[in-house]
């Protein structure tokens, strides 16, 4: 019988599926509770319109991911004979997860860096900087491959996108409010005495909002996170995409090099404080720590590795 | 991918389909009298060696099982410049039943990595032909797609994409051809051709 070194994280897929609940039950609040404040001078229909939009704002953009991020980066498509590495590399990635090709672009930047975009794995584009080429060796630019090319199979675009259609339209109604609501719901009082609806409107949204984008960056980590999973066990090569995030992070110091004993009057600074806990940039940030990348990375390392039986 | 992988993110490796390589030999049948192609008596198959010990000692399980036969072939690997394992399987090319012992040696060597959990690193299979005029084809079998298709290098970066088309209505009736063109990988470089 084939044993299987693949190592399932229930967890992950624990936590990523709550999120995506919360996310839903967030936008189902949002126009209930927009419907219920307005109802009396809007109409009833008037939060499901809204609700709508922010869907209908959303999938315009999804539809048009690959073309806007692509301007955004300022980056070219390459034809194989104009990149026969790199096309060969993801032609060869593409066989081993028999998955359709990608086009492939650069973007002529120093900062190394890379992305997937596009609306369905059939219309999708990976697209790396001139600095990243210039940066990581064959190894490492595949594995980094491998990553991109994991985000189109799992199509995180389009949960990305679906995910903050909640977001999207709690924006655009706290702009409304701000300006006297357009003549929807301006102006007039709710109730004798009561607040404004503008303003009830206002606080909902913005609440709606701050909760949605907590919900998505957390949302975005775990993405991620499987996205890296699912590169490693594409190359094979864990090591090769966590010296990859290494040197992409320019994590020098997060694993110390140098020898600590030799204290400077500077090194204070550089140590990473070893404090866990949830700080304001670990809520909000798009990415994983490296740290966590690189333990779960060590973990698929050590499955692979383990000898035979 | 089904909605709950892509709600999860959590794609499981592809798993490599083994059995259709023991549809080669009737093929190459069909290959020597329909186009003169005749086998090279090499075969290769081509794998992601995995980072670590496991696959080491696989790898060496596996030139060991193929040398330790009576009419043992002459193996060895050697790696590409895509990071990628070549394992060698050269036999007696005057040998009328060399090609289905060709594809029970790449056989042995699948299924030991796939017991071994490796089989998501297979990429693909190669059997090279020959014509006396000296042109020369592979035959690549996809292990993920499942699905074989012709790859005939003139050149460092050129292929001869007659001959390709031409193998492929040959060989259409016999084996399952990848359909997507774009899909036919090259191989630059690939041992035997």
């Amino acid at each position: 019988m084939a044993r299987s070194r693949f190592v399932g994280d229930a967890g992950l897929t624990v936590r990523m599926t709550t999120v995506m609940f919360l996310l839903g039950a967030l936008f189902v609040a949002l126009v209930v509770g927009i419907a219920l404040a307005v109802g009396s001078s809007a109409g009833p229909g008037f939060g499901l319109v809204i609700g709508l939009v922010g869907i209908g704002v959303a999938v315009y953009q999804w539809a048009n991911s690959d073309k806007v991020a692509m301007r955004a980066m300022r980056a070219r498509e390459v034809t194989p004979e104009q990149a026969p590495e790199l096309h060969g590399m993801i032609d060869r990635l593409c066989a081993l997860a028999d998955m359709p090709k990608p086009r492939v672009g650069v973007a002529d930047t120093s900062v190394p860096n890379a992305f997937a975009t596009g609306r369905s794995p059939e219309r999708s584009v990976v697209c790396v900087t001139t600095g990243i080429l210039g940066m990581l060796s064959a190894e490492e630019l595949e594995g980094v491959l491998a990553h991109e090319l994991s985000h189109v199979a799992h199509r995180d675009v389009l949960v990305m996108t679906v995910a903050s259609s909640a977001g999207i339209a709690a924006g655009m109604l706290g702009q409304g409010a701000r300006f006297g609501g357009l003549g929807l719901f301006g102006g007039r009082r709710g109730n004798n005495g009561g607040l404004p609806v503008w303003l009830v409107v206002l606080l909902v949204s913005l609440a709606v909002y701050a909760v949605s984008f907590i919900l998505l960056r957390l949302l975005s980590r775990y993405r991620e996170l499987a996205a890296d999973r699912a590169g490693a066990y594409l190359t094979m090569r864990p090591d090769a995409l966590a010296s990859a995030l290494k040197k992409i992070t320019g994590g020098i110091n997060q694993i110390p090099q140098r020898d600590l004993r030799e204290v400077s009057a500077a090194s204070a600074l550089c140590i990473a404080p070893a404090v866990g806990g949830v700080s304001l940039s670990t809520l909000t940030a798009t990415h994983p720590s490296l740290e966590q990348r690189l333990e779960q990375l060590a973990r698929i390392q050590a499955e692979l590795s383990r000898p035979t039986a | 991918m089904g909605l709950w992988e892509t709600i999860s993110g959590r794609s499981r490796p592809k798993r490599a389909n083994l059995d259709a390589l023991f549809l080669v030999p009737s093929a190459a049948v069909t290959l020597q009298t329909a186009a003169g192609l005749t086998p090279t008596g090499d075969g290769s198959v081509c794998y992601r060696a995995a980072a670590g010990a496991g696959f080491h000692e696989a790898q060496s399980d596996i030139v060991a099982l193929l040398g330790a036969a009576a009419d043992a072939p002459r193996v060895q690997t050697s790696a590409d410049s895509f990071g990628f394992t070549w394992l060698q399987v050269h036999r007696d090319p005057g040998d009328p039943e060399g090609v289905a012992a060709l594809c029970t040696d790449l056989h042995a060597v699948n299924t030991t990595l796939e017991a071994e959990g490796f089989g998501p690193g297979l990429l693909c299979s190669l059997i090279p032909f020959a014509d006396p005029a000296g042109r020369r084809v592979g035959l690549v079998y996809l292990y993920k797609s499942g699905t074989f298709y012709p790859f005939a290098p003139t050149g460092p970066q050129q292929r001869d994409n007659l001959l390709e088309l031409q193998v492929r209505d040959t060989l259409r009736a016999e084996l399952p051809i990848e359909p997507e063109l774009s899909g036919w990988l090259a191989l630059w470089g690939a041992p035997g051709l």
